[in-house]
């Protein structure tokens, strides 16, 4: 109890920089995953390797390996002296993005075929049925997934954390560094976790009911 | 809707114009992307001979073979491990006994919901201080805190595959096991299971697939597996006066992956011949996210 208390701006500062890096880079995950679903549907044929390509390394890499790359190859190949925060950003968004992308295209293919042709017999082209016609209404379907999908991504911030991020898993690192019972550290850890982790999936749960329509 | 064919029609000439303009447009942003990485790449250096040398060395060969085995190794205890949990904490979480069924079912929600690497390095922080007590020398601590931190958290999925795998079962199929006269234990052990394991054979291996990848967490809690011992190599080894984290970083990435694909493709390949058999319950599909990032809202039952 008292490390909670005696260490109230440590933990609400770890709070707040998990928050703040699950929030940027699920930002740039679900900008990333929807466009490169896009590609994967698309009739342009490099478009489609390019997004098939994506998704099969990305979900198949480790996400402390991308975390290396982030750190150690992107500051010194391409963008030098770039912040940690941007920098497990882009880890964590392109890795959550490849999730993303499989959880948009499995939505489009619910969508019933009608609407599809429907749009396209109207003389909609590719792009106008994508956006006005099969996307918001894949939302729906999209959107336990990509609850889950979020939850993970939460829980994978954690990595940050090691990767001199300042988030929860960094401030635990350093209160059991200085000593203190590891035990306590973690129920409170734990309990910030799933105050997130909650109010994800109520948030979610909310919006599916907002948007649920009787088909 | 069968994918990509039906949003777009089969192209007529103007269009087939059009697409194949595209197409040159795609290909050009495609290939300019990785042209623009590879040309920084060499730029920096990283394409001459003697930064690829270091691969001929027979030390960062032995470095990457030992890196691989460990890898493995912790793979191979943490699959088994999670799975026999699993077995465990599922049957347990459909217990007929009320306190065996919440004990696990608030076991399996709290390391679900619990970012797998703090539950490692808690357990690796108790370890280290208990090292004398429980006989742990070397590296053993960081080994059995990445096992047992993989095999909690796995585990705790596995339940949830299998429970769901069960659930799946057709109540016939029960009902005809209780009628014959057998008890709970052979029900489950000889017809539920067996049964569900099946179905589920493919979301398993997805799920051991992420096993594999969380054997990388052994990085951060400074265990000599294939991630850590690249990161050592790539700043001990230095090529004209840099580390060489693009040439090991782009072997072990490979590395990496071709370990994931064959076992994803294992999944696939029993999923479609799963399906292909027409017997039995439902084959579930083999990348489906939902077991695989989860957390506290699981397609429980009824999913499938």
């Amino acid at each position: 109890m008292n490390v909670l208390l005696d260490h109230l701006p440590e933990f609400r500062d770890g709070f707040l920089g998990t928050l703040a890096i699950t929030a940027a880079s699920a930002v740039l995950a679900l900008v990333l995953g929807v466009l490169i679903a896009g590609f994967r549907v698309s009739p342009v044929p490099p478009l489609r390797a390019f997004g098939t390509a994506w998704v099969t390394v990305l979900r198949n890499t480790p996400l402390t390996l991308l975390f290396l790359v982030a750190f150690f190859v992107v500051p010194q190949i391409l963008f030098p002296g770039t912040s940690p925060f941007v920098l497990a950003t882009l880890a964590l968004g392109f890795y959550t993005s490849s999730f993303v992308c499989e959880a948009v295209r499995s939505g489009i293919s619910t969508v019933p075929v009608g609407q599809a042709e429907a749009a396209r017999s109207i003389g909609m082209t590719f792009a106008q049925t994508l956006r006005l016609i099969i996307l918001p209404q894949a939302t729906r379907t999209v959107l336990p997934p990509l609850s889950s999908i979020f939850i993970a991504l939460t829980k994978n911030s954690a990595i940050a954390g090691a990767f001199s991020v300042a988030e929860l898993f960094s401030v635990s690192k350093l209160l059991s560094d200085q000593g203190f019972a590891i035990a306590w550290i973690f129920l409170w850890i734990a309990l910030a976790y799933l105050v997130i982790t909650f109010a994800i999936s109520g948030a979610f749960r909310f919006l599916e009911h907002r948007m649920g329509v009787a088909r | 809707m069968s994918g990509a064919g039906v949003l777009y029609d089969a192209p007529g000439p103007k269009t087939k114009v059009r697409n194949r303009i595209y197409t040159v447009i795609g290909s050009v942003a495609v290939v300019a992307l990785i042209a623009f990485i590879l040309q920084r790449l060499y730029a920096k250096g990283q394409f001459r001979p003697e930064v690829w040398n270091i691969f001929n060395n027979a030390g960062v060969r032995t470095n990457i073979r030992d890196g691989v085995l460990t890898t493995l190794e912790v793979f191979a205890v943490a699959a088994v491990l999670s799975l026999a949990f699993g077995v465990l904490l599922a049957v347990a979480r459909l217990s007929d006994h009320k306190p065996v069924r919440w004990l696990a079912t608030g076991f399996i929600e709290l390391f679900r919901a619990i970012p797998l690497l703090i539950t490692i390095y808690v357990l690796w922080v108790i370890l280290l201080a208990n090292r004398d007590a429980l006989g742990l020398s070397g590296n053993s601590p960081q080994f059995w805190a990445l096992v047992v931190g993989l095999t909690v958290y796995n585990g705790s999925v596995q339940a949830e595959v299998l429970r769901a795998g069960i659930n799946a079962v057709p109540k016939g199929q029960r009902e005809a096991a209780y009628a014959l006269g057998m008890r709970k234990t052979q029900v489950m052990a000889t017809v539920l299971i067996p049964q569900a394991v099946r179905a589920m054979l493919p979301t398993i291996i997805s799920q051991l697939v992420v096993t594999l990848k969380d054997t990388s967490l052994g990085y951060i809690i400074t265990f000599e597996e294939l991630l850590f011992t690249a990161r050592q190599m790539s700043t001990n080894i230095i090529v004209n006066g840099s580390d060489t984290y693009v040439p090991v970083i782009i072997v072990t990435g490979t590395i990496y992956v071709a370990m994931c694909l064959a076992l994803s493709g294992l999944a696939t390949w029993i999923e479609r011949r799963g399906r292909r058999a027409g017997t039995g319950i439902g084959v579930a599909g083999a990348g489906e996210p939902v077991t695989a990032t989860d957390a506290l809202d699981v397609p429980g039952a009824s999913a499938r």
